[in-house]
């Protein structure tokens, strides 16, 4: 258990020690977001803007411009809302290689409530041409895309969360950003057996269920509740929103012929929006998407604000049995 | 005119009872932040016990409110800009009797009317919902050139943190103000000197606060955010002003009533526990 911001406060360090180009900016937010490692460490390559999230993405902007690596941090809904204009303009627009690192996404920032909680980060990062827009799972997994993104020349958006996660992958794990990563198969198989290039005959299920962010834990758990039903599915981690594995997505339209996709985030604009625009227009089969449904958040503790809004392992089981009643009758050969 | 230094100080003796009542209230509103904050088990003790004295002074001795009729047309306005100290306006609104005391242990429960930040759909007397920092300047300007257009006599009064007056919203606001030429606004700065990462002086430095608000326009007035009096006499000040808002920076001392947490930026989002919080109820019981 950990929380990704923390991961992602430690990286920082390390890429800041291997890559004096790397600079890090923040919004008063620093002991939050855990840019605060770095702060203590590189004083001289860390800015904190204060509270002025626009002003920081312009900046960060510039500095792209003259050569820097600049790792910008806020809450999720400051990155996304309050310097949107910034994001899009002064640094997609002009395609500079800022990484927006955001933390406190979702629901899961919990008491502080909806003006605190995004849930429409993904949507909006998702729209923006260029933007490169991933949901890390674990600790492990945002090791391996903060480092990915670091490498990577142009703008990406990485969400992470307030509160501790489990581990999904192990250390180390051959996680390839930027392709989905089959965290659990119809054979009840993990990702370490799996392999990037591992055995594929485990993918033939009864439906494929997509998630990122803390919604993977919960789908493994699902995939117990649908064991125990007798019906098959593949759990997918698909932390990278923009751009989709299309391939991995085909093969499972193939192999299974029905979808549920489950995020911290509103069914409109995230994962499930991204999904259901990709496969109806190349594979159409049924897809049902586990999320916030067109709400704003509210106050209370994480655990029951995802039971409220339906962000449960129960409900990622309900939604996969409506995506194979959806099935059309010939494919529910399983059933 | 609400110019600096020209104040004069008006009906002495009358005021005094006021304050007298007033100081009570913030005891009582004291007293319930903490244990509002405490019973949650998170928020912003910090930011919200600096403001007490603004909050209340408002309240109970300038602002015209109903609490039978909240949207009340003619009511005075108040925006909370710096939304984190939602503890403080929840108390006093309950003690101005907008909705039961017995609410406030609920805050940040889920399903509370209390949410964390303010949040007008849901609490009465709440009149718009802040969190986002920077954004309340603007919705008061809003409030008061609809006063203007429909000549009506109320005013409009926000409250705004020392750190949140570095955002960029904040002086678009300023300007608008003073070009509308809105004498029926005024703002307070809660200048507690604090932020969360540290002095404000040190993360992103907004003096000469004083005279950044001048330059845009408005009557500045520098006051001790503490002393109820000088938050009467600053109120009744801004109150008189003609042609100009008018800006009331309150120099304040976050955490104020707490001894552990007066001036320490650690206390901004931390609630107290076990030890700690029957010693914080015990200081500000004592008050
Ligand atoms: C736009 C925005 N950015 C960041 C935050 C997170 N935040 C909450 S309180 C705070 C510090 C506020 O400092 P100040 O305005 O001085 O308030 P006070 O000291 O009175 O608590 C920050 C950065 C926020 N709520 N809104
Ligand atoms: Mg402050």
């Amino acid at each position: 258990m950990k929380a990704t911001r923390e991961a992602y406060g430690e990286t920082l360090v390390e890429l800041g020690r291997e890559r004096p180009e790397i600079v890090v900016l923040d919004a008063d937010l620093s002991s939050s977001t855990m840019t605060s490692k770095f702060a203590k460490e590189f004083p001289e390559r860390f800015f904190n803007f204060g509270i002025a999230e626009a002003n920081m993405m312009g900046a960060a902007a510039g500095l792209a411009r003259s050569g820097k690596v600049p790792f910008a941090s806020t809450f999720a809904v400051f990155a996304s809302g309050r310097a949107y204009d910034q994001v899009r303009q002064s640094i997609a627009y002009p395609g500079f290689n800022v990484k927006i690192t955001a933390s406190h996404g979702g629901l899961t920032v919990g008491p502080d409530g909806a003006s605190h909680q995004a849930l429409e980060d993904i949507a909006l990062m998702r729209v923006i041409p260029g933007m490169t827009v991933i949901v890390p799972a674990d600790a492990e997994e945002t090791r391996q895309v903060v480092r990915w993104a670091a490498a990577h020349d142009g703008p990406v958006y990485i969400r992470l969360g307030r509160s501790p996660v489990p581990d999904v992958f192990p250390q180390g794990a051959p996680i390839q950003p930027g392709k989905a990563s089959i965290v659990k198969d119809a054979k009840g198989r993990g990702f370490e057996a799996m392999g990037p290039a591992g055995t594929r005959d485990g993918l033939d299920a009864d439906v494929a269920i997509l998630a990122n962010g803390i919604m993977v834990s919960k789908c493994l758990e699902a995939w117990e509740i649908l064991a125990a039903e007798g019906i098959t599915s593949v759990v997918v981690d698909v932390a990278f929103v923009k751009p989709l594995d299309e391939k991995t997505l085909l093969e499972l339209a193939d192999r299974c012929g029905a979808f549920v996709t489950a995020e911290e985030h509103s069914v409109i604009g995230g994962l499930g929006g991204a999904v259901t625009e990709f496969l109806s227009e190349n594979r159409p089969c049924p897809v049902v998407r586990v999320g916030v449904r067109d709400k704003f958040g509210q106050s209370g503790t994480p655990e029951e604000l995802l039971t409220e809004y339906g962000l449960t392992a129960e409900k990622v089981a309900q939604a996969a049995r409506k995506a194979l009643s959806l099935k059309r009758p010939d494919l529910r050969t399983r059933m | 005119m609400g110019q600096d230094g020209k104040c004069e100080s008006i009906r002495q003796t009358q005021r005094s009872e006021k304050a007298e009542e007033i100081r009570r209230v913030c005891r009582e509103v004291r007293k319930n932040v903490v244990a509002m904050i405490g019973a949650a088990g998170s928020g912003h003790p910090g930011g919200s016990l600096s403001c007490v004295e603004i909050v209340s002074t408002l309240y109970f001795g300038v602002m015209r409110v109903n609490p039978e009729d909240p949207n009340w047309p003619d009511r005075d306005r108040f925006i909370l800009s710096k939304g984190h100290a939602a503890p403080t306006l929840y108390a006093v609104l309950a003690e101005k009797g907008f909705f039961p005391k017995e609410l406030l242990p609920t805050l940040r429960k889920f399903g509370s009317p209390l949410q964390g930040h303010p949040d007008a759909k849901k609490t009465p007397g709440v009149e718009v919902s802040t969190g986002s920092l920077g954004q309340g300047l603007s919705m008061a300007v809003g409030m008061a050139l609809a006063g203007k257009l429909d000549r009506r006599g109320y005013r409009v009064w926000a409250l705004l943190g020392d750190g949140e007056c570095q955002e960029g919203q904040v002086w678009e606001a300023a300007m608008a103000a003073s070009h509308y030429k809105l004498d029926n606004l005024a703002a307070f700065i809660d200048f507690n000197g604090l932020q969360i990462d540290g002095r404000v002086e040190e993360i992103m430095n907004p003096s000469p606060l004083a005279d950044k608000w001048r330059a845009f326009g408005w009557c500045v007035l520098e006051v001790d955010g503490h002393d109820v009096d000088a938050l009467l006499e600053a109120a009744s000040c801004a109150s008189e002003s003609r042609g100009a808002p008018t800006a009331i920076i309150a120099k304040t001392v976050k955490g104020k009533g707490v001894s552990f947490m007066e001036g320490q930026r650690e206390w901004h989002g931390k609630a107290p526990t076990g030890e700690e919080l029957s010693r914080a109820l015990e200081e500000v019981g004592r008050a």
